[in-house]
Protein backbone atom coordinates (compact mmCIF):
# COMPACT_ATOMS: atom_id res chain seq x y z
CA UNK A 1 0.00 0.00 0.00
CA UNK A 2 1.75 3.52 -1.13
CA UNK A 3 0.35 6.25 1.17
CA UNK A 4 0.92 9.42 1.19
CA UNK A 5 0.71 11.91 3.81
CA UNK A 6 -0.11 15.74 3.30
CA UNK A 7 2.11 17.96 5.39
CA UNK A 8 0.99 21.79 5.77
CA UNK A 9 2.76 24.61 7.70
CA UNK A 10 1.58 23.86 11.54
CA UNK A 11 0.81 20.13 11.27
CA UNK A 12 2.87 18.00 14.04
CA UNK A 13 1.71 14.56 13.91
CA UNK A 14 2.66 13.79 10.15
CA UNK A 15 5.81 12.06 11.47
CA UNK A 16 3.39 9.66 14.14
CA UNK A 17 1.39 9.21 10.97
CA UNK A 18 4.37 8.32 8.43
CA UNK A 19 6.15 6.14 11.01
CA UNK A 20 2.77 4.02 11.74
CA UNK A 21 2.40 3.63 7.84
CA UNK A 22 5.44 2.54 7.46
CA UNK A 23 5.76 -0.20 10.58
CA UNK A 24 2.46 -1.98 9.31
CA UNK A 25 2.55 -1.68 5.52
CA UNK A 26 6.16 -2.24 5.42
CA UNK A 27 6.60 0.68 2.55
CA UNK A 28 7.49 4.44 3.36
CA UNK A 29 4.96 6.79 2.64
CA UNK A 30 5.70 9.71 0.27
CA UNK A 31 5.44 13.49 2.26
CA UNK A 32 3.54 15.43 0.26
CA UNK A 33 3.94 19.42 0.35
CA UNK A 34 0.39 21.64 0.97
CA UNK A 35 1.72 23.12 -2.17
CA UNK A 36 1.98 20.35 -4.54
CA UNK A 37 -0.69 20.27 -6.86
CA UNK A 38 -0.60 16.29 -7.79
CA UNK A 39 -0.10 13.52 -5.98
CA UNK A 40 2.81 11.27 -6.50
CA UNK A 41 1.48 8.42 -9.22
CA UNK A 42 0.95 5.29 -7.93
CA UNK A 43 -0.85 6.61 -4.48
CA UNK A 44 -3.12 4.08 -2.69
CA UNK A 45 -4.10 6.06 0.22
CA UNK A 46 -4.49 9.73 1.25
CA UNK A 47 -3.90 10.65 4.76
CA UNK A 48 -4.40 14.42 6.35
CA UNK A 49 -2.38 14.21 9.87
CA UNK A 50 -2.89 15.49 12.70
CA UNK A 51 -1.74 19.00 14.23
CA UNK A 52 -2.65 22.69 14.30
CA UNK A 53 -2.70 23.81 10.46
CA UNK A 54 -1.75 27.39 10.21
CA UNK A 55 -2.46 27.86 13.80
CA UNK A 56 -6.49 27.06 13.53
CA UNK A 57 -6.18 30.63 12.32
CA UNK A 58 -9.63 31.26 11.03
CA UNK A 59 -11.34 27.83 11.55
CA UNK A 60 -9.44 24.87 12.37
CA UNK A 61 -8.71 23.63 9.19
CA UNK A 62 -10.49 26.40 6.84
CA UNK A 63 -6.73 27.53 5.36
CA UNK A 64 -5.27 23.84 4.59
CA UNK A 65 -8.52 22.99 3.16
CA UNK A 66 -8.36 25.44 0.49
CA UNK A 67 -4.37 24.74 0.22
CA UNK A 68 -3.38 23.53 -3.81
CA UNK A 69 -3.21 20.17 -3.28
CA UNK A 70 -6.52 19.63 -2.02
CA UNK A 71 -8.06 19.82 -5.55
CA UNK A 72 -5.75 16.74 -6.26
CA UNK A 73 -7.22 15.23 -2.92
CA UNK A 74 -10.65 16.16 -4.56
CA UNK A 75 -9.99 15.07 -7.57
CA UNK A 76 -8.50 11.35 -5.94
CA UNK A 77 -11.77 10.81 -4.03
CA UNK A 78 -13.77 11.49 -7.14
CA UNK A 79 -11.90 8.43 -8.51
CA UNK A 80 -12.86 6.49 -6.02
CA UNK A 81 -9.43 6.86 -3.75
CA UNK A 82 -9.48 6.44 -0.25
CA UNK A 83 -8.64 9.08 1.74
CA UNK A 84 -7.99 9.18 5.71
CA UNK A 85 -8.39 12.24 7.70
CA UNK A 86 -7.34 11.83 11.87
CA UNK A 87 -7.81 15.01 14.12
CA UNK A 88 -6.79 17.83 12.35
CA UNK A 89 -7.11 16.12 8.99
CA UNK A 90 -10.76 15.44 10.08
CA UNK A 91 -11.41 19.41 10.33
CA UNK A 92 -9.75 20.05 7.10
CA UNK A 93 -11.65 17.33 5.01
CA UNK A 94 -15.02 18.86 6.60
CA UNK A 95 -13.57 21.79 5.56
CA UNK A 96 -12.85 20.83 1.98
CA UNK A 97 -16.08 19.58 1.79
CA UNK A 98 -15.19 16.07 1.50
CA UNK A 99 -16.94 15.22 4.57
CA UNK A 100 -20.41 16.59 5.64
CA UNK A 101 -20.69 18.63 9.29
CA UNK A 102 -18.07 20.63 11.01
CA UNK A 103 -16.18 20.07 14.00
CA UNK A 104 -17.00 22.71 16.71
CA UNK A 105 -15.29 23.60 20.44
CA UNK A 106 -15.76 20.77 22.60
CA UNK A 107 -18.80 20.96 25.04
CA UNK A 108 -16.81 21.52 27.86
CA UNK A 109 -14.43 24.19 26.28
CA UNK A 110 -11.39 22.14 27.54
CA UNK A 111 -8.41 20.85 25.26
CA UNK A 112 -8.52 17.17 25.90
CA UNK A 113 -5.67 14.82 25.83
CA UNK A 114 -5.71 11.27 26.87
CA UNK A 115 -6.75 8.13 26.08
CA UNK A 116 -10.46 7.48 25.01
CA UNK A 117 -12.67 3.98 23.94
CA UNK A 118 -13.86 4.13 20.88
CA UNK A 119 -17.17 1.75 19.65
CA UNK A 120 -16.13 0.18 16.03
CA UNK A 121 -19.89 0.74 14.41
CA UNK A 122 -18.78 -1.60 11.85
CA UNK A 123 -16.63 -3.29 9.89
CA UNK A 124 -17.26 -3.31 6.38
CA UNK A 125 -15.39 -0.50 5.38
CA UNK A 126 -11.91 -0.49 4.63
CA UNK A 127 -10.94 1.71 7.32
CA UNK A 128 -12.45 -0.50 10.00
CA UNK A 129 -12.27 -4.17 8.13
CA UNK A 130 -9.05 -4.86 10.65
CA UNK A 131 -12.07 -5.07 13.56
CA UNK A 132 -15.44 -6.62 14.21
CA UNK A 133 -18.71 -4.37 14.81
CA UNK A 134 -19.23 -3.47 18.23
CA UNK A 135 -15.18 -4.12 19.14
CA UNK A 136 -14.31 -1.61 21.77
CA UNK A 137 -10.82 0.22 21.23
CA UNK A 138 -8.67 2.72 23.01
CA UNK A 139 -6.71 5.72 21.50
CA UNK A 140 -5.47 8.87 22.45
CA UNK A 141 -7.44 11.89 21.59
CA UNK A 142 -5.60 15.75 21.74
CA UNK A 143 -8.56 17.83 20.31
CA UNK A 144 -9.74 21.29 21.91
CA UNK A 145 -12.49 21.36 18.79
CA UNK A 146 -13.76 17.94 18.09
CA UNK A 147 -17.31 18.45 19.31
CA UNK A 148 -19.13 16.95 15.71
CA UNK A 149 -22.02 18.99 14.26
CA UNK A 150 -24.36 18.92 11.01
CA UNK A 151 -28.19 19.77 10.88
CA UNK A 152 -30.31 17.52 11.59
CA UNK A 153 -30.83 16.03 7.97
CA UNK A 154 -27.36 15.31 7.62
CA UNK A 155 -27.20 13.47 10.88
CA UNK A 156 -30.69 11.45 9.80
CA UNK A 157 -28.80 11.16 6.50
CA UNK A 158 -25.43 9.47 8.00
CA UNK A 159 -27.26 7.50 10.77
CA UNK A 160 -29.46 6.54 8.08
CA UNK A 161 -26.75 4.92 6.20
CA UNK A 162 -24.60 3.73 9.02
CA UNK A 163 -21.45 6.15 8.04
CA UNK A 164 -20.31 6.66 11.62
CA UNK A 165 -17.24 4.51 12.23
CA UNK A 166 -16.52 5.07 15.65
CA UNK A 167 -18.56 6.57 19.17
CA UNK A 168 -17.00 7.64 21.55
CA UNK A 169 -18.00 5.31 24.36
CA UNK A 170 -17.47 3.56 27.75
CA UNK A 171 -14.88 0.56 28.53
CA UNK A 172 -17.84 -1.24 28.10
CA UNK A 173 -18.75 -0.27 24.99
CA UNK A 174 -21.89 1.73 26.26
CA UNK A 175 -22.93 5.13 24.57
CA UNK A 176 -23.83 7.87 26.91
CA UNK A 177 -23.18 11.64 27.89
CA UNK A 178 -20.68 10.56 30.49
CA UNK A 179 -18.26 8.97 28.09
CA UNK A 180 -19.30 11.44 25.00
CA UNK A 181 -15.15 13.40 25.99
CA UNK A 182 -16.50 16.50 23.70
CA UNK A 183 -20.04 16.54 23.31
CA UNK A 184 -20.24 15.44 19.20
CA UNK A 185 -23.81 14.81 18.46
CA UNK A 186 -24.46 10.77 19.34
CA UNK A 187 -21.01 10.44 20.41
CA UNK A 188 -19.63 10.53 16.68
CA UNK A 189 -15.88 9.88 16.51
CA UNK A 190 -15.71 9.34 13.07
CA UNK A 191 -17.34 8.92 10.03
CA UNK A 192 -17.44 8.03 6.31
CA UNK A 193 -18.54 9.65 3.09
CA UNK A 194 -21.01 8.67 1.01
CA UNK A 195 -18.97 6.53 -1.54
CA UNK A 196 -17.47 4.72 1.61
CA UNK A 197 -13.83 6.14 0.20
CA UNK A 198 -13.20 8.72 2.14
CA UNK A 199 -12.96 8.56 6.66
CA UNK A 200 -12.59 11.23 9.20
CA UNK A 201 -11.80 10.63 12.54
CA UNK A 202 -10.94 12.66 15.88
CA UNK A 203 -9.21 10.03 17.90
CA UNK A 204 -5.42 9.14 16.88
CA UNK A 205 -5.29 5.66 16.14
CA UNK A 206 -1.30 5.69 14.18
CA UNK A 207 -0.44 6.75 18.19
CA UNK A 208 -1.27 2.92 19.53
CA UNK A 209 -0.02 0.55 16.84
CA UNK A 210 3.57 -0.55 18.77
CA UNK A 211 2.95 -2.77 22.14
CA UNK A 212 6.01 -0.33 23.74
CA UNK A 213 3.38 2.41 23.60
CA UNK A 214 1.27 0.28 26.24
CA UNK A 215 -1.76 -0.60 23.31
CA UNK A 216 -1.87 -1.50 19.61
CA UNK A 217 -5.72 -0.67 19.45
CA UNK A 218 -4.93 1.25 16.37
CA UNK A 219 -3.16 -0.97 14.07
CA UNK A 220 -6.37 -2.55 13.29
CA UNK A 221 -7.44 0.35 11.36
CA UNK A 222 -3.87 0.07 8.84
CA UNK A 223 -3.50 -3.29 9.09
CA UNK A 224 -7.26 -2.84 7.43
CA UNK A 225 -6.23 -0.90 4.64
CA UNK A 226 -3.01 -2.84 4.18
CA UNK A 227 -5.23 -5.92 3.55
CA UNK A 228 -7.73 -3.72 1.87
CA UNK A 229 -5.12 -3.20 -1.42
CA UNK A 230 -3.79 -6.62 -0.61
CA UNK A 231 -7.19 -8.16 -1.69
CA UNK A 232 -7.11 -6.07 -5.09
CA UNK A 233 -3.83 -6.41 -6.01
CA UNK B 1 -13.11 51.38 -0.92
CA UNK B 2 -13.26 49.73 2.31
CA UNK B 3 -15.51 46.87 3.64
CA UNK B 4 -16.45 44.74 6.47
CA UNK B 5 -17.37 41.16 6.77
CA UNK B 6 -19.61 40.20 9.40
CA UNK B 7 -19.15 36.22 10.78
CA UNK B 8 -22.28 34.93 12.76
CA UNK B 9 -22.82 31.46 14.14
CA UNK B 10 -26.53 30.77 12.96
CA UNK B 11 -29.47 30.18 15.54
CA UNK B 12 -29.66 27.09 16.75
CA UNK B 13 -25.71 26.35 16.31
CA UNK B 14 -23.96 25.79 20.20
CA UNK B 15 -21.83 28.71 20.90
CA UNK B 16 -19.46 26.99 23.92
CA UNK B 17 -17.39 30.16 23.85
CA UNK B 18 -19.96 32.79 23.80
CA UNK B 19 -21.12 30.82 27.06
CA UNK B 20 -18.07 31.15 28.37
CA UNK B 21 -18.21 34.90 27.63
CA UNK B 22 -21.56 35.30 29.14
CA UNK B 23 -20.59 33.56 32.13
CA UNK B 24 -17.32 35.57 32.36
CA UNK B 25 -19.51 38.54 32.05
CA UNK B 26 -21.91 37.18 34.77
CA UNK B 27 -18.94 37.31 37.37
CA UNK B 28 -17.66 40.83 36.82
CA UNK B 29 -21.09 41.38 37.74
CA UNK B 30 -22.25 43.24 34.60
CA UNK B 31 -25.76 42.32 34.87
CA UNK B 32 -28.79 42.08 32.79
CA UNK B 33 -27.30 40.07 29.93
CA UNK B 34 -29.34 37.49 28.60
CA UNK B 35 -27.07 35.45 26.20
CA UNK B 36 -23.41 36.23 24.35
CA UNK B 37 -22.80 34.76 20.93
CA UNK B 38 -19.75 35.19 19.46
CA UNK B 39 -18.57 36.07 15.83
CA UNK B 40 -15.63 36.91 13.75
CA UNK B 41 -15.22 40.83 12.10
CA UNK B 42 -13.23 41.15 9.11
CA UNK B 43 -12.41 44.60 8.07
CA UNK B 44 -11.17 44.61 4.42
CA UNK B 45 -9.36 47.28 1.68
CA UNK B 46 -10.93 46.60 -1.73
CA UNK B 47 -8.19 47.67 -4.80
CA UNK B 48 -11.14 48.64 -7.44
CA UNK B 49 -13.64 51.26 -7.04
CA UNK B 50 -16.81 49.49 -8.60
CA UNK B 51 -19.45 48.62 -6.03
CA UNK B 52 -21.32 45.68 -8.05
CA UNK B 53 -17.46 44.37 -8.75
CA UNK B 54 -16.78 44.66 -5.05
CA UNK B 55 -19.83 42.98 -3.54
CA UNK B 56 -19.73 40.11 -5.49
CA UNK B 57 -15.77 39.60 -5.02
CA UNK B 58 -16.78 40.06 -0.97
CA UNK B 59 -19.49 37.63 -1.40
CA UNK B 60 -16.87 35.25 -3.23
CA UNK B 61 -14.19 35.79 -0.38
CA UNK B 62 -17.04 34.73 2.29
CA UNK B 63 -18.54 31.65 0.95
CA UNK B 64 -15.50 30.38 -0.04
CA UNK B 65 -13.64 31.44 2.82
CA UNK B 66 -14.59 33.54 5.43
CA UNK B 67 -17.53 31.71 6.48
CA UNK B 68 -18.33 28.21 6.62
CA UNK B 69 -21.89 28.47 5.71
CA UNK B 70 -22.66 25.22 7.53
CA UNK B 71 -22.57 26.85 10.90
CA UNK B 72 -21.82 30.50 9.88
CA UNK B 73 -24.13 33.19 8.28
CA UNK B 74 -22.38 36.70 6.63
CA UNK B 75 -23.46 39.98 6.11
CA UNK B 76 -21.26 42.29 3.92
CA UNK B 77 -20.86 46.41 4.48
CA UNK B 78 -19.68 48.71 1.83
CA UNK B 79 -18.45 52.03 2.99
Amino acid sequence: MQSAVLVFPGINRERDMARSLKLVSGVEPAMVWHAETELPAGTDLVVVPGGFSYGDYLRCGAIAARAPIMDAVRAFAAKGGLVLGVCNGFQILCEAGLLPGVLMRNTRLKFICHDAFLRVERSDTPFTRGYNAGQVIRVPVAHGEGNYIADHETIARIEGEGRVLFRYCAPDGAVGDSSNINGSINAIAGIVSERGNVAGMMPHPENHVEGIIGSTDGRGLFAGLVAQFDKAA
Amino acid sequence: MKARVTVTLKSGILDPQGKAIEGALKSLGISGIASVRQGKVFDIEIEHGDRAQAEALLKSAAEKLLANTVIENYRIEIT
